[in-house]
């Protein structure tokens, strides 16, 4: 039996998502999909849930939700506590809910999921996911044409959200160590059209601070900075040709675009460089006026790199622990208040040991 | 073999670019409006096969575009240097002659209120509204690619008379079923969207279901020809349509090419 999620407010951006539309490029159909992979998957481990299952994707700030007849199993990824409010012979009560921690919503009662942090992209994760049906092979939302998740756009006040089955047996889980925030370089190869800049300009897309813009979107993320200079043999355009996620484009006005999941297929301007897989989780994470900086790897270290976020998300995953919660109000808000110092930890870099450590060097 | 208009660099060797570890490119160089290369189709069409039979492991999407073709990977089992060495290979040796492509004839209708940029392309090519919309219909075009919004068509080559750059300003907001020109090349919008091509009629034809089995009705290397309906005509496919109730085989061409 499929349960129902009901968005009480959906914050700034809400849509469905999950691991992206592969296959259907050649027509035109954008990847999509979770903005930071990464988390979305490791909150479905968390939930008990298959990697690819589909969650809400929330930016800057989470949706207020609740459970609509059924009780559902949630989580937040994200880097700030959550509230929990419920109604009590004495009158609502709230408790703060720490990311990264399943709790069982009832019906009748609210989880406002918070206001990320440091983070930018934050997910609302239910046991058994968001069960809206398939466009093409996935459940995420492409706003732009108008299909996939919920209705095809971004959700609003009042929408009934399909989502779980029966809360599953076991009790509720919880992340010791939630992940942070990486804020070395972003790791790069130059090309596909890295001849079409002056060695003088490939040495300040790697040297030179860049500022993500606030024109930055699922499709985006634009930077502000001393712009590139384009050689005048070849200037910014090129023929189209395709495009993937974390592709560099720069166009006439010389400031690098970093494409993001919903981004076209095929574009016109030069890409000087492309961010390794291992990467594009951080590429969801920009907030405008975050600083940016590249550096280049080599492809083997790109496969090392990849292969090491890989580790780490099965490490994560093997460190799951159980907790006390369900149904016992005082130890709910006892876990939870001890969580809190958890939070704090996921926001410090140096508080979260084994965390790709290292690779920024 | 459609023909695309080739120019003499057609024949240029293709060469493997690299989308860090996420995608490989074969591109056959050419700057800007550079004429299509017949190569990439049947190249795609090849690719396609491949992947469909499962040969081509860690491949997600063969992405045909003007000059160029682009396999996505899945960087965890894709074998890149296996797949570069394949494509390499695939663009040196002769590439057969493609299938009969599908023939389509859309219908257009070029009343003033669905071509709000016709007086102006008149304006910049001396031609009567008459002349350009002729030519435009008298258009064989090649589905050169899908692009830019789900089952946007990439339409060439255009009459040369027609050639215009976009407008400077784009249109925040293109109704779906707008046809353009710019350039070399012609469009339909599948889709409400911004867009700066030069609106010189509208079809009625759908062109993308995203519930359908086969969402997209025009695919890379189809055939297309625009045929003038009068405004009631019109009126009519786009209410069947907006309806579900108008089946996009309505179009196929059954004239012979």
């Amino acid at each position: 039996m499929t349960g129902c999620l009901k968005i009480v407010d959906p914050g700034p951006m809400c849509t469905v998502q999950d691991l992206g539309r592969p296959g259907f490029r050649h027509l035109g159909v954008p990847l999509s999909g979770a903005a930071d992979g990464f988390r979305l998957r490791l909150l479905n481990r968390l939930l008990g849930n298959p990697d690819g299952a589909a969650g809400l994707e929330f930016r800057l700030k989470g949706p207020i939700v609740t459970a609509v007849d059924a009780p559902l199993r949630v989580a937040v990824a994200g880097d700030a506590p959550a509230d929990l409010s419920r109604r009590t012979a004495d009158g609502v009560e709230r408790i703060a809910i720490a990311p990264w921690r399943t709790i069982t919503l009832e019906p009748g009662e609210f989880l406002d999921s918070g206001t990320l942090g440091s983070l930018a992209t934050g997910y609302l994760g239910v046991a058994g996911g968001i069960d809206v049906a398939p466009v093409m092979g996935s459940r995420s939302t492409y706003a732009r044409a108008g299909f996939g998740g919920f209705r095809g756009r971004p959700l609003k006040a009042g929408d009934p959200v399909p989502a779980g089955g029966a809360v599953p047996d076991g009790g509720e889980r919880l992340l010791p160590r939630p992940p942070g925030i990486e804020s070395g370089p972003l790791r790069v190869l130059f090309g596909p059209q890295d001849d079409h800049f002056s060695a003088e300009s490939l040495d300040r897309f790697l040297s030179a601070p860049f500022t993500v813009s606030d024109r930055t979107d699922r499709m985006g993320a634009r930077l502000d900075g001393a712009p590139l200079v384009h050689r005048p043999d070849k200037g910014p355009d090129i023929l189209s040709d395709g495009l993937i996620p974390g592709a560099i484009q720069v166009p006439g006005d010389g400031r690098p675009i970093i494409l993001g999941v919903d981004c076209q297929t095929l574009g016109g301007y030069a890409k000087i460089a492309t961010v390794i897989a291992a990467d594009l989780w951080r590429v969801g994470q920009l907030r405008p006026g975050d600083p940016v900086r590249f550096a280049t790897v080599t492809e083997a270290e790109a496969d090392r790199l990849r292969a090491r976020v890989e580790a780490r998300l099965d490490d994560l995953t093997n460190h799951f622990e159980g907790w006390v919660g369900d149904g016992l109000i005082d130890e709910r808000a006892l876990y939870a208040a001890n969580l809190i110092d958890g939070v704090c930890d996921a926001r410090d870099p140096t508080h979260v040991p084994g965390f790709l450590e290292g690779l920024d060097r | 073999m459609p023909d695309h208009g080739g120019t003499d660099e057609d024949g240029a060797k293709g060469r493997v670019l690299r989308l860090a570890d996420g995608a490989l490119t074969l591109s056959f160089g050419g700057a800007p409006n550079t004429a299509a290369d017949p190569r990439v189709l049947g190249l795609a069409g090849r690719l396609r096969e491949e992947l469909a039979a499962g040969r081509l492991p860690g491949v997600t999407d063969v992405v045909p575009a003007f000059r160029s073709l682009t396999l996505c990977l899945d960087p965890a089992t894709a074998d890149r240097e296996s797949l570069a060495a394949r494509l390499g290979a695939m663009a040196e040796a002769p590439v057969p002659p493609t299938a009969e492509p599908r023939r389509w004839a859309l219908p257009i209708c070029h009343d003033a209120d669905l071509a709000p940029d016709l007086a102006d392309v008149c304006a910049a090519t001396g031609l009567a509204a008459s002349e350009v919309t002729a030519g435009h219909r008298a258009c064989r075009f090649t589905v050169l690619a899908l692009g830019f919004l789900p089952g946007f068509p990439y339409l060439g080559p255009l009459d040369a008379r027609l050639a215009l750059p976009r407008r400077a300003t784009p249109r925040l907001r293109v109704p779906a079923g707008s046809v353009g020109i710019a350039n070399a090349m012609c469009c339909i919008y599948p889709w409400d969207s911004p867009g700066g091509w030069n609106l010189i009629g509208r079809s009625p034809a759908p062109l993308f279901d995203p519930a359908a089995d086969v969402p997209n009705t025009l695919e890379a290397g189809d055939s297309v020809r625009f045929v003038a309906v009068e405004r009631p005509r019109f009126d009519d496919l786009r209410a069947a349509a907006r309806e579900g109730a108008l089946d996009p085989m309505a179009f196929r061409d059954r004239e012979a090419a």
